[in-house]
């Protein structure tokens, strides 16, 4: 039977991260609050990160993740709590003595600077001589795939995609513990963020370091993470990897925050469109039954399946791989969405059933 | 169409460029062709000769251009290193203050500049504000303040205030405070991120203030004539006596173009140095 995740657990307790179990923890932030004036920007943040892990932090604007890792990042000091860079306190250690680094929604590149000089400048200020930071300074334009002659040029001689490798490559030459990325792709295009998403995954299980990822958009933590974290409202909403967000939210906002979701709520009324086979889940205990528009699949006549829901075929939309479909029902809307070849036999306006089983739907407690 | 508007365009600016071109390149020029004239001849219809510049080696005109400058390069240095924390302040931190302290500063330039300086005058002479009290509270008096070379450069330091701070803040405003946070990041102290980030990026500013400050105070006449009585004579003095009271317009003209060419030529260097499109606005990046 389908049972929810009881509420009283912490987010770290109930989701243990199944990537990162053996892993030392590098950064520990403990009870972290952060206040300006009335608004509370952070609301007691528990969160430990393991070595090496790609770690996403995703929530809607306002959500307080900013403010967050300002505050990992040492730009701004926590109103209450700790943090913890491998047992020893930082959160009072001014950002240019913390062995950390940014990469700014702004890539914030020195204009005035030639790309050379850009990603010398961490170099420079640690006193490396002259021909060992070309050196170390080429070594990165290579690994970011970026020809050796923009060693020379200016930055505003170089196109976005090529500034967020600039960008990169002035981090990484700091050669940081952990790196911390302020949504810096938000203000590329699709296609080139798809392909920097990538290569930042890449850049990830090749250099071996930390990282700490912000951004609003799910594809993006769904595409990189080993976890994600979603916030909300200044705390962690859930903490889990990728799937585990996906297919088992611990909540509205999370199934909502993460796509496309049909929720049916398991209230007596609902009995007459959501038909659900003896034993498959405790519709006494509510809660919301959850199913991604994938899990569903049209059901022909004389066909049955588990969970069922009625409606009629409102639209069809095409989204080139997949068709999705609206289905109005008794309990409100329900999107479909099916390969090509599952494409139903009903016309728009028809009424049609819908299906799918148990272990492909999670029950959410909160209604 | 496009062709036409340009030439509307071009058309509309030419009596504005017909104005600029008559009352600023030909005074300039006027003044050029006077230095070459014989001393103390009052048209311009005379063989050229250069009589006048020698007379400005040889009767030792170079110290009052030493003076000028040598103060026009003090007064800069000390406007530009107490402008640039204020200017800062009125960039990045002050937020309505800002525009209190602009009206404040500009309230200044509404009142003339002789009436301030005599203000001034009032205030450090003997028998003034502070040596009369001083007198007074005391009985001792002192020769006042004034007649000396350091009160010239402080009065041109109080005068050209405005000139520095504005383009300044400017320039501050023109640095990003990513820029300057992503270098802190990467490690850089308060100084270091002062001399990579802040003075380079705000240099049009830096350039510009100073240039103006520059200028203006080496061809200064008023500080010199009321704070500093005949302490020195500045470059500017002895080009108004030679065209009164020496009646002698070709060494005037003369001096005046060994003041321009020196200050123009600096000009050029530093303007040449820095991005002006980038302060006016009219490029992002």
């Amino acid at each position: 039977m389908l049972q929810s995740v009881p509420d009283d657990t912490k987010p770290e307790g109930a989701q243990a991260p199944s990537t990162a179990p053996a892993r030392e923890t590098i950064l520990t932030i403990a009870g972290l609050r952060k206040t300006f004036g009335a608004f509370t920007a952070l609301d007691g943040i528990d969160l430990k990160i393991a070595e090496g892990e790609f770690l996403t932090i995703v929530g809607p604007s306002g959500s307080g993740k900013t403010t967050l890792i300002r505050i990992l990042a040492g730009m701004e000091e926590p109103t209450e709590g700790a943090v913890l860079l491998r047992n020893t306190r930082i959160e009072k250690v001014p950002a240019n003595q913390r062995p950390t680094c940014m990469v700014f929604q702004s890539l914030a590149l020195f204009p005035h600077r030639s790309v050379g000089e850009n990603i010398e400048f961490p170099l420079k200020i640690r006193g490396t001589d002259r021909a060992e930071r070309k050196t170390r300074a080429l070594e990165l334009l290579e690994l970011l795939r970026l020809p050796a002659d923009y060693y020379a040029k200016r930055i505003h001689e170089c196109s976005g995609g090529e500034r967020q490798r600039i960008a990169l490559a002035r981090a990484l030459a700091f050669d940081p513990e952990i790196l911390f990325f302020d949504e810096p792709l938000s203000a590329l295009d699709y296609r080139l963020r798809k392909t920097l998403e990538k290569e930042l995954k890449d850049l990830h299980s090749r250099t071996g370091k930390t990282f700490v990822y912000i951004t609003h958009s799910l594809e993006e933590a769904m595409v990189m993470s080993d976890r994600i974290a979603i916030m909300r409202a200044g705390q962690f909403e859930q903490i889990g990897t990728p799937n585990d967000i996906y297919t088992r939210p611990r909540s509205r906002f999370v199934a909502e925050f993460m796509g496309e979701v049909n929720l049916f709520p398991l209230t007596a009324e609902a009995g007459s469109a959501l038909r659900l086979a003896p034993g498959v889940v405790d519709t006494k205990a509510g809660g919301l039954l959850m199913a991604r528009p994938e899990v569903l699949r049209f059901l022909s006549a004389g066909q049955s399946a588990p969970v069922e829901v009625e409606g009629k075929l409102e639209a069809e939309y095409n989204l080139g791989g997949r068709l999705q479909y609206t289905v109005s029902t008794g309990i409100g809307p329900v999107t479909v969405e099916v390969l090509r070849d599952q494409r139903p036999a009903a016309a728009i306006g028809a009424q049609v059933r819908l299906g799918t089983d148990p272990a492909d739907c999670h029950l959410i407690a909160d209604a | 169409m496009q062709r036409l508007d340009r030439r509307i365009g071009l058309l509309s600016a030419l009596p504005l460029a017909a104005l600029l071109v008559l009352s600023f390149l030909a005074p300039l020029l006027l003044v050029a062709l006077f230095s070459i004239m014989p001393q103390k001849v009052f048209t311009i219809a005379h063989l050229p000769d250069f009589s006048a510049y020698a007379e400005v080696v040889s009767q030792g005109y170079w110290r009052s251009l030493a003076w000028s400058i040598g103060m026009a390069v003090a007064a800069t240095t000390i406007l530009f290193v107490i402008c640039w924390p204020l200017a800062f302040a009125m960039a990045k931190v002050f937020k309505r203050f800002t525009l209190v302290l602009t009206i404040g500063v500009v309230m200044t330039l509404f009142v003339s500049e002789n009436i301030r300086l005599f203000g001034w005058v009032l205030t450090l002479m003997k028998g003034g504000l502070i040596e009369g009290h001083w007198r007074y509270w005391t009985g001792e008096g002192f020769d006042g303040l004034l007649y000396n070379v350091p009160v010239i450069v402080f009065g041109l330091v109080y005068v050209y205030f405005p000139f520095m701070l504005f383009p300044l803040a400017q320039g501050i405003a023109m640095v990003p405070d990513d820029a300057r946070q992503a270098a802190a990041d990467l490690g850089a102290s308060r100084w270091r991120i002062l001399r990579e980030i802040d003075l380079p990026l705000a240099a049009p500013g830096i350039v510009i203030g100073c240039l103006l400050c520059f200028v203006l105070s080496a061809g200064a006449i008023a500080e010199s004539k009321l704070l500093g009585g005949q302490a020195v004579i500045v470059i500017g003095d002895e080009v108004e006596t030679a065209f009164t009271y020496g009646q002698n317009w070709p060494l005037g003209s003369a001096l005046s173009m060994v003041l321009i060419v020196i200050v123009g030529a600096l000009a050029l260097l530093a303007i040449n140095r820095v991005d002006l499109d980038a302060l006016l606005g009219r490029r992002s990046s």
